[in-house]
């Protein structure tokens, strides 16, 4: 070993111990350093490379909204453990470790509020919650954001970011499909648009149910978004994977989703489309002003 | 006849065995040998009897997955007659892992839409062990569409150990095939009952298992993921599926308990291989007898009360 390799390892753990905590991070993407007030300004995505990283659920929605009249709704469900189910921990436990570690009570929350002044409901996956998956709570809370929708015209945003239905719920979690899919017939009966935001990642039981049944779906730039998880299917196939399977741009090019649209237009693109669908005028420009970034 | 005995019937086995032996020895004309067959025959029967009183939820997967297991199209035959089986999406596909077609079942025209697994290895191959792709829920969705046109009852079979996760399957988007499925079978204007004869797999069961009713089978499965997929995630280790069976909650009579499905059909002694005749004749009792329910029920109050059915199922509370 040469003596530069043996000095490598040290220099590395020295630097490392030198970057103040939460003021200064890398890109998954360029591995460029960044600030991270700056990064935040920028919604998570790096100014240099425009890799997306994932962002939290709350943090999107403010950001999302137009900043007067957010309110949080479906409060009131808390997940129970009624199968009493055990793996090398206790469900309730794990629950109770996630809710600690996030604030949240659960993998979903639904906020009320405006996007360019028209009234909306918007939901948001939570993937640090135990992966964004969804078991009874979530599928609870989005049923009741399809209702409101219901009761007040308006229409739905949701953004996924999980890794399917929640296995400590078991039959449970695999019936939210069912009922959340239910609820969107609903909607779509109601003539009321329901645009679907597909994150990083996207898989599993909430690909397969509410993710995919927007009247337009949207994914953000490089989301991981399937059906099977991609080790699965190469375990299955025995193959490797074609380069940049089930990423948004792959879904795009095979016609599953409308666009791919870059998480700082999100915003003005969607109070577009929603505003042709509901058939109101705009007074905003459509097109991200590039120099504020 | 071989019953390709499971490691947990090793016992009955024996002992069946033994009989056989014995039946030989009779044949050749030895005398005082009927006693000893009909007292090792009522053994047998009881020990068969007690195992099956006990039976673990990782043995029933392993009943669920029987490789003799009666099959779709094993029911279909014994059950409905008149069968026209009817093929595609109409999109460039036919999924042979989806049998669907039309049929009569006691004189009634019904919609049958199922999972076909296949027996034996080329047939298995033809129906990609019961995994279908897209295309196989996107036919399912043609044919429920054409039932709901024609007012004819859907009855689903579901088998599957899950959707096929294959670069086809998702190039072709089965997320969307599925959930499609799901969206329309909540709000189909005519009666659904949907039957987990085996395996119940995850989404890819579900895709045809949305309904006014949901039976089951006393051995078959359902479940949200393979035992061996949650005990590789949760345990980091498929061995510990056994584990991860008795975890989930997966048979007939616990999820009757829970709510989840409204009907356990009983099979025979031993499991549905045993007597399939028996087994399709039961099952045919429950069909009918739901399916009259049904269509007696006014159409409005099918769709609420699916829709409530649906809507029901969870495990929260208001706070």
């Amino acid at each position: 070993m040469s003596w530069f390799k043996k000095l490598l390892p040290s220099i590395r753990t020295t630097e490392k111990k030198e970057i103040p905590e939460k003021v200064w991070s890398k890109c998954e993407g360029c591995a460029a350093v960044l600030y991270q007030p700056e990064l935040e300004r920028n919604l998570q995505v790096c100014p240099k490379c425009n890799h997306h990283h994932r962002i939290g659920a709350r943090e999107r929605l403010r950001h999302f909204l137009d900043p007067e009249d957010q309110v949080e709704i479906a409060l009131d469900v808390e997940a129970v453990d009624r199968l009493k189910f055990r793996d090398q921990k206790k469900y309730r436990d794990r629950l109770t470790a996630a809710q600690k570690s996030t604030g949240e009570k659960d993998a979903l929350i639904v906020f009320e509020g405006k996007l360019h002044g028209m009234p909306v409901v918007t939901t948001a996956f939570l993937f640090s919650f135990m992966g964004g998956s969804m078991g009874a709570v979530v599928g609870e809370r989005f049923v009741q954001a399809v209702n409101v929708c219901l009761a007040e015209r308006r229409p739905l945003i949701c953004f996924s970011a999980s890794g399917g239905a929640r296995m400590q719920e078991a039959l449970i979690s695999l019936f939210q499909m069912a009922k959340t899919s239910a609820a969107l017939a609903k909607l779509q009966a109601a003539g009321l648009p329901y645009i679907s935001v597909l994150t990083d990642p996207t898989m599993g039981g909430v690909s397969a149910s509410l993710a995919m049944l927007g009247d337009v779906i949207i994914g953000e730039p490089k989301a991981l978004v399937g059906f099977a998880g991609p080790r699965v299917i190469e375990q299955t196939v025995r193959q490797t994977l074609p380069e940049g399977f089930q990423c948004s741009e792959f879904l795009l090019e095979h016609g599953a989703i409308d666009l791919v649209i870059d998480r700082r237009d999100l915003r003005p693109r969607i109070a577009s489309i929603l505003a042709k669908l509901m058939h109101r005028s705009i007074s905003f420009c459509p097109i991200r002003q590039r120099e504020t970034f | 006849m071989n019953f390709n005995y499971l490691e947990f019937e090793k016992p009955i086995a024996e002992l069946k065995a033994k009989i056989e032996e014995l039946r030989l020895v009779d044949s050749e004309g030895a005398v005082n040998i009927n006693d000893e067959i009909r007292r090792l025959e009522t053994k047998s029967q009881e020990l068969t009897q007690s195992i099956f009183d006990k039976l673990t939820p990782w043995q029933i997967v392993q009943l669920a997955r029987h490789p003799q297991r009666p099959y779709a199209l094993d029911y279909i035959e014994r059950i409905f007659s008149d069968f026209d089986e009817f093929h595609g999406d109409r999109h460039g596909y036919d999924d042979k892992a989806i049998v669907g077609g039309i049929a009569r079942l006691e004189g009634e025209p019904v919609m049958i839409i199922a999972h076909e697994k296949g027996r034996g290895t080329k047939a298995k191959v033809h129906r990609n062990f019961g995994m279908p792709r897209p295309e196989g829920y996107r036919k399912a969705l043609r044919l429920m569409r054409m039932a709901e046109q024609f007012q004819l009852p859907i009855l689903t079979l579901i088998d599957t150990a899950g959707a096929y996760p294959g670069i086809d399957a998702e190039e072709r988007n089965q997320s969307e095939a599925v959930a499609r499925n799901l969206m329309v079978m909540s709000e189909l204007k005519t009666p659904i009952l949907c039957t987990v004869i085996g395996e119940g797999g995850s989404g890819g069961a579900l895709a045809i298992g949305v309904g006014d009713r949901v039976l089951m089978l006393q051995y078959s499965i359902y479940s949200v993921i393979s035992p061996e997929g949650c005990a590789s995630i949760l345990w980091k280790s498929a061995d510990k599926a056994p584990e991860a069976a008795e975890a989930m909650n997966l048979d007939a009579p616990r999820l009757h308990k829970l709510g989840l499905i409204d009907t356990v059909i009983p099979e025979p002694l031993g499991g549905a291989h045993r007597d399939v005749d028996t087994t399709a004749a039961s099952l045919k009792e429950v069909l009918i007898n739901n399916l009259k329910t049904l269509k007696q029920t006014p159409l409005k109050d099918l769709l609420d009360q699916r829709y409530k059915k649906i809507m029901a199922v969870g495990a929260w509370v208001r706070k």
